[in-house]
């Protein structure tokens, strides 16, 4: 018995070691997110206080030089209705091929499973110049190219969950007077809703947190720079760097994430386990 | 009722289908056709046959770059999964405060992958400055730099699968060992890694495939320098592509390459979970 406590206490000493691991980086940025942009490279690892504080005139700086807010509104703008979109007609067009059993929804499956595996850099010039042809370099044009782009992922999601629903609830539906539409909508779609979260948690993921995308097809000379291609473009351009505006950058942009992942996480673990899975 | 759903393919599947050409199967055919071109931009190709993939394959970057891409998968997925495995193993015995200790971990997760690779960058280098180095002297400080922040990022993910399949280890297994006396270490080998084999294939490709693909840390930690030593293949193509005027047919090459490399791991993780379930 005294040999089961002695390793559990030991497991706790484990696991918060491990936990401040974790979270010093974050603590890390947010520490010299307040301090004077010269001291971040001088004494990195210091308290920002006495003269090395700075207040909020980093976070002034950041938002100024890269127009932050406005970033964020595209990034959420472009995440909310991608994933809207992705959700609503990926679903739409699983049901469909899984109903309607013939040659060509035979060959759309296969052709949306095979979308998986192929890496975003095959086709990043080629779909970057089509976008520019179709003049789809705006936010609604990113919601095309992400339903487009998420398709694979997404309707093999709901085929596999659709395969598993009895037709005799539609059947009764439709011989009731149902038109498709209104059986898909009463009838299946709310069915799918545990799949329909987790899709939806997985493109938000990936949509939010995208750079190569929006920042072939967008550019950075418009205005509808996104998070990440600020956080780059604020970096990666040539001349000084004022790491200050960077690290309250930094700060700004995990804001919105862990507010999304406290308000949602057990959907957000079982959503990516579940994607883990299948994909 | 098949009929009748069948007429309504326009509002079903053609917004998808229409979104799915112009972002991946239209993309997609141009890419293959285009890496055996000479081109610029999409419409002033011309035909040159199979030179792109000997230029790929004489230089000496993408070489570099495929070589570092292997080494770092290498060492990323043992680590992740190493420490992924034994962090599942602490959170499944039952203590208080599991789900705290869960949801920390998984955290870094959900971060994207540039402002990651930044905070990585900025807190490396602090570490540096106290040697007087930085982190572009040498390409294995980013290579280092590389594998602790993709341990970071993935170790919270893998041991939530890990913790899903140890879940599911029956207890009357347990049981039964440590009633035939069965030490800690027994029946980890013995019961727990042959009961959980199938959420290690998974977490194996899931690194993997993550490993190879990886763009946005590399570009945010080290952006490839010193002198593109740390670029990864993805963004060696990147570069290929949009660093140097010309060099677009040797780009879409190396993708394709690239390609075929991420498409023959995913098939033989499909090709192994497959035979796993025939014999279970």
């Amino acid at each position: 018995m005294k040999n089961n406590k002695v390793s559990k206490v030991l497991t706790y000493i484990a696991l918060i070691a491990l936990v401040i691991l974790f979270i010093t980086p974050i603590i890390f940025v947010v520490m010299n997110s307040f301090k004077g942009k010269l001291f971040i490279s001088d004494q990195p690892f210091a308290l920002p206080k006495g003269e090395m504080f700075a207040g909020t005139a980093n976070y002034v700086t950041g938002i100024e030089k890269t127009d932050f807010f406005h970033a964020v509104g595209y990034s959420a703008f472009i995440t909310v209705f991608s994933v809207l979109a992705i959700v609503v007609f990926t679903s739409m067009t699983a049901w469909y091929i899984v109903r309607v059993k013939a040659k060509f929804t035979t060959a759309l499956y296969f052709m949306f499973v095979f979308s998986m595996i192929v890496p975003f850099q095959m086709i990043m010039f080629t779909m970057s110049k089509l976008a520019d042809i179709l003049h789809l370099n705006s936010p609604i044009g990113m919601v095309v190219l992400y339903l487009g782009f998420g398709a694979g992922l997404s309707v093999f999601m709901f085929c596999g969950f659709v395969k598993a629903i009895p037709l005799e609830i539609e059947e009764a539906a439709m011989i009731d007077g149902c038109t498709p539409i209104q059986t898909y909508f009463k009838i299946v779609f709310p069915i799918l809703k545990p799949t329909a979260i987790t899709v939806a948690i997985l493109n938000a993921m990936w949509v939010w947190n995208d750079y190569l995308l929006p920042y072939l097809v967008i550019g950075v000379s418009t205005k509808y720079k996104t998070v990440p291609v600020v956080v780059q473009y604020l970096m990666g351009s040539y001349g000084s760097k004022d790491y200050g505006a960077l690290m309250a950058l930094l700060v700004l942009a995990i804001i919105p994430i862990v507010v999304f992942y406290f308000t949602c996480q057990k959907h957000i673990i079982e959503g990516v386990v579940a994607g883990a899975v299948k994909g | 009722m098949e009929k009748n759903i069948k007429r309504y393919f326009p509002i079903f599947v053609l917004p998808t289908l229409i979104a799915f050409l112009i972002a991946f199967v239209i993309p997609f055919i141009m890419g293959l056709y285009l890496s055996f071109c000479d081109f610029t931009t999409v419409t002033n190709s011309k035909f040159v046959g199979l030179s792109n993939y000997m230029n790929t394959f004489s230089d000496k970057e993408f070489l570099n770059a495929l070589w570092f891409t292997v080494k770092f998968a290498l060492i990323a997925v043992v680590t992740i999964n190493f420490f992924g495995f034994i962090m599942a193993l602490l959170l499944t015995k039952g203590l208080k405060g599991t789900n705290f200790f869960r949801t920390v971990f998984f955290m870094p997760n959900l971060i994207g992958g540039i402002v990651l690779g930044y905070i990585w960058q900025s807190m490396i280098n602090g570490v540096l400055a106290h040697y007087k180095v930085t982190m572009l002297m040498d390409p294995k400080y980013g290579f280092w730099g590389m594998v602790i922040l993709m341990n970071w990022q993935m170790i919270g993910y893998i041991m939530i699968i890990y913790i899903a399949g140890l879940q599911n280890v029956s207890p009357d297994l347990l049981e039964a060992a440590r009633i035939d006396g069965a030490t800690e270490l027994q029946t980890l080998i013995k019961i727990k890694i042959p009961m959980v084999m199938p959420s290690i294939t998974i977490c194996l490709f899931l690194t993997i495939t993550n490993s190879f693909k990886m763009f946005d840390q590399n570009l945010a930690l080290t952006a490839g320098g010193p002198s593109n030593k740390t670029a990864m293949l993805a963004l060696d193509i990147y570069n290929t592509f949009y660093g140097k005027v010309g060099f677009e047919g040797v780009g879409q090459a190396k993708a394709v390459i690239f390609f075929i490399i991420v498409a023959i791991i995913g098939i033989s993780q499909v090709a192994i979970s497959r035979r796993k379930e025939v014999e279970s």
